[in-house]
């Protein structure tokens, strides 16, 4: 086993258990196909602005349903104190941070996968292209490594299921924004060049996010 | 006893005369804004209040960068500190950016690149104080605190970066900046004396609290203390107890 063997068997340790129970993805997709559809009723959906509001309402689902997948993702950690057991296992802090944001990046994609083609299905805005899967890959990559760093910090305070949507959703902003102005450049029939600002910046934030977020871990999880 | 109670009495008496002054400069003395009128004097406030909550940003990263470097609590009492001022002065900032924006915009609120990272830093700076108060004590809590006032710092220019992109890509929403006014000789000297009360108050309070802070840690210190003491059955005297706090 190499560098990635030990974080592959970490993000494999959570795929297995989850592909035994599908706890995670289940609730990811019905929670974000929930607020698709609470959306609709709240905002009034015409042909003209439904290019405008529709990848922002896509995203506050992927984001919302995030949260819930990531508290999950820490929450299962901690209950019988598996964290511990994780913590005992003789790989450094980075191994453990990379192979929990592999398995929540996994399992946010799997629930993409299925969400995408219901949204264009139910707002008739058709984002299934290459560019909307290279921009939501981008984002979701930013989210999981963002969001595991405030996830295993979220699950060791009290009322941890408020904590990590506080914390994280402020801090996200800059890469929500991002995913939505890019997904809707390109819902609009835009090309690479329209988004291409849109997607540097996220480019930035998953770099910044991904190297901080890695560093920062280690004192997350010190003993 | 550390002996430094009259020295801060002497800066609070100080502080309140400075203040004084500029309240009378700011309301008596300045004249008015030709083209703005009476409400251009909001900015006296406004402008020192907002770069204090920007240094407050950089304040809690220093202090939560060199407690994760050097583990000695002194600076996340300080972090800890600035955090809870820099709540404070950027809840000032949003407020007395709305009273001016109200009559120059025309808006109490415009989603301007400004505005939005002082309003989304807030948010995060709030998420610092609710993950103190909710994290176990002691070291961990420090730490993840810690961990949240770095991460604010690097995410400001990156949101800033955001927030004037976007902007830019939906100019039709803001009401734009109206007329900007030209500073006489007097506006200059207003707000030169507002900023020094200013900074003066903000660092009193800063001083305050991280006293304070220091406080509740001897505090705890001194009854973890006790509690061990009476726990080995030893009569505990008051001086044994007062020493053992003395850190």
């Amino acid at each position: 086993m190499g560098v990635l063997g030990p974080i592959w068997a970490i993000a494999r340790k959570d795929l297995l258990l989850e592909f035994r129970n599908r706890d995670i993805v289940v609730s990811l997709l019905v929670f974000s196909l929930l607020v698709l559809v609470i959306f609709n009723f709240a905002v009034e959906l015409t042909p003209v602005n439904r290019f405008v509001v529709g990848p922002g309402i896509l995203w506050v689902a992927v984001a919302f349903a995030g949260v819930i997948g990531m508290n999950r993702a820490f929450i299962i950690e901690k209950d019988r104190d598996a964290l511990d057991g994780l913590m005992l296992a003789p790989v450094s802090r980075d191994t453990l941070f990379f192979g929990k944001a592999l398995g929540s990046l996994v399992f946010m994609l799997i629930a993409e996968a299925v969400l995408f083609p219901v949204f264009t299905v139910l707002f008739d805005v058709d984002i299934l292209r290459v560019e909307t899967a290279v921009i939501a890959a981008m984002a979701t990559f930013g989210f999981s490594a963002a969001g595991t760093a405030f996830a295993a910090m979220a699950v060791n305070t009290r009322s941890r299921e408020i904590m990590l949507p506080v914390l994280f959703l402020p801090v996200i902003s800059p890469l929500l924004i991002a995913a939505v102005e890019a997904t809707a450049r390109v819902a609009e029939g835009g090309s690479w060049s329209d988004a291409a600002q849109w997607i540097q910046l996220t480019a930035v934030f998953d770099i910044v996010f991904f190297v901080a977020a890695a560093v920062l871990f280690h004192f997350v999880l010190e003993d | 006893m550390r002996g430094t109670v009259p020295g801060r009495s002497i800066w609070l008496a100080a502080n309140a005369a400075l203040m004084a002054i500029t309240l009378w400069m700011i309301f008596i003395w300045v004249p008015t804004e030709a083209n703005l009128g009476v409400i251009q004097r909001a900015l006296y406030f406004h402008v020192p209040i907002a770069i204090i909550s920007l240094v407050a940003v950089v304040l809690v990263a220093i202090g939560s960068v060199t407690y994760l470097v050097t583990n000695r609590a002194r600076w996340d009492w300080f972090a800890h500190a600035s955090a809870e001022t820099g709540v404070l002065v950027g809840a000032l900032t949003l407020i007395t950016g709305s009273i001016w924006a109200r009559p120059i915009w025309n808006v109490w609120w415009t989603w301007d690149a400004k505005l939005t990272t002082t309003l989304i830093l807030w948010f995060i700076f709030v998420g610092y104080l609710m993950l103190r108060a909710y994290a176990p004590a002691g070291g961990q809590g420090a730490r993840l605190a810690a961990i949240v006032g770095i991460i604010g710092a690097i995410d400001a220019p990156i949101i800033y970066f955001a927030a004037d992109l976007w902007r830019t890509a939906h100019p039709g929403r803001i009401a734009g900046p109206g007329a900007e006014g030209s500073m006489t000789s007097e506006m200059g000297w207003t707000l030169l004396v507002s900023m020094i009360a200013i900074v003066s108050a903000y660092s009193y309070m800063l001083v305050e609290r991280y006293r304070v802070r220091r406080a509740e840690a001897a505090v705890e210190a001194l009854s973890r203390d006790a509690s061990l003491i009476s726990a080995r059955g030893a009569s505990a005297s008051r001086a044994d107890v007062l020493a053992a706090g003395r850190v």
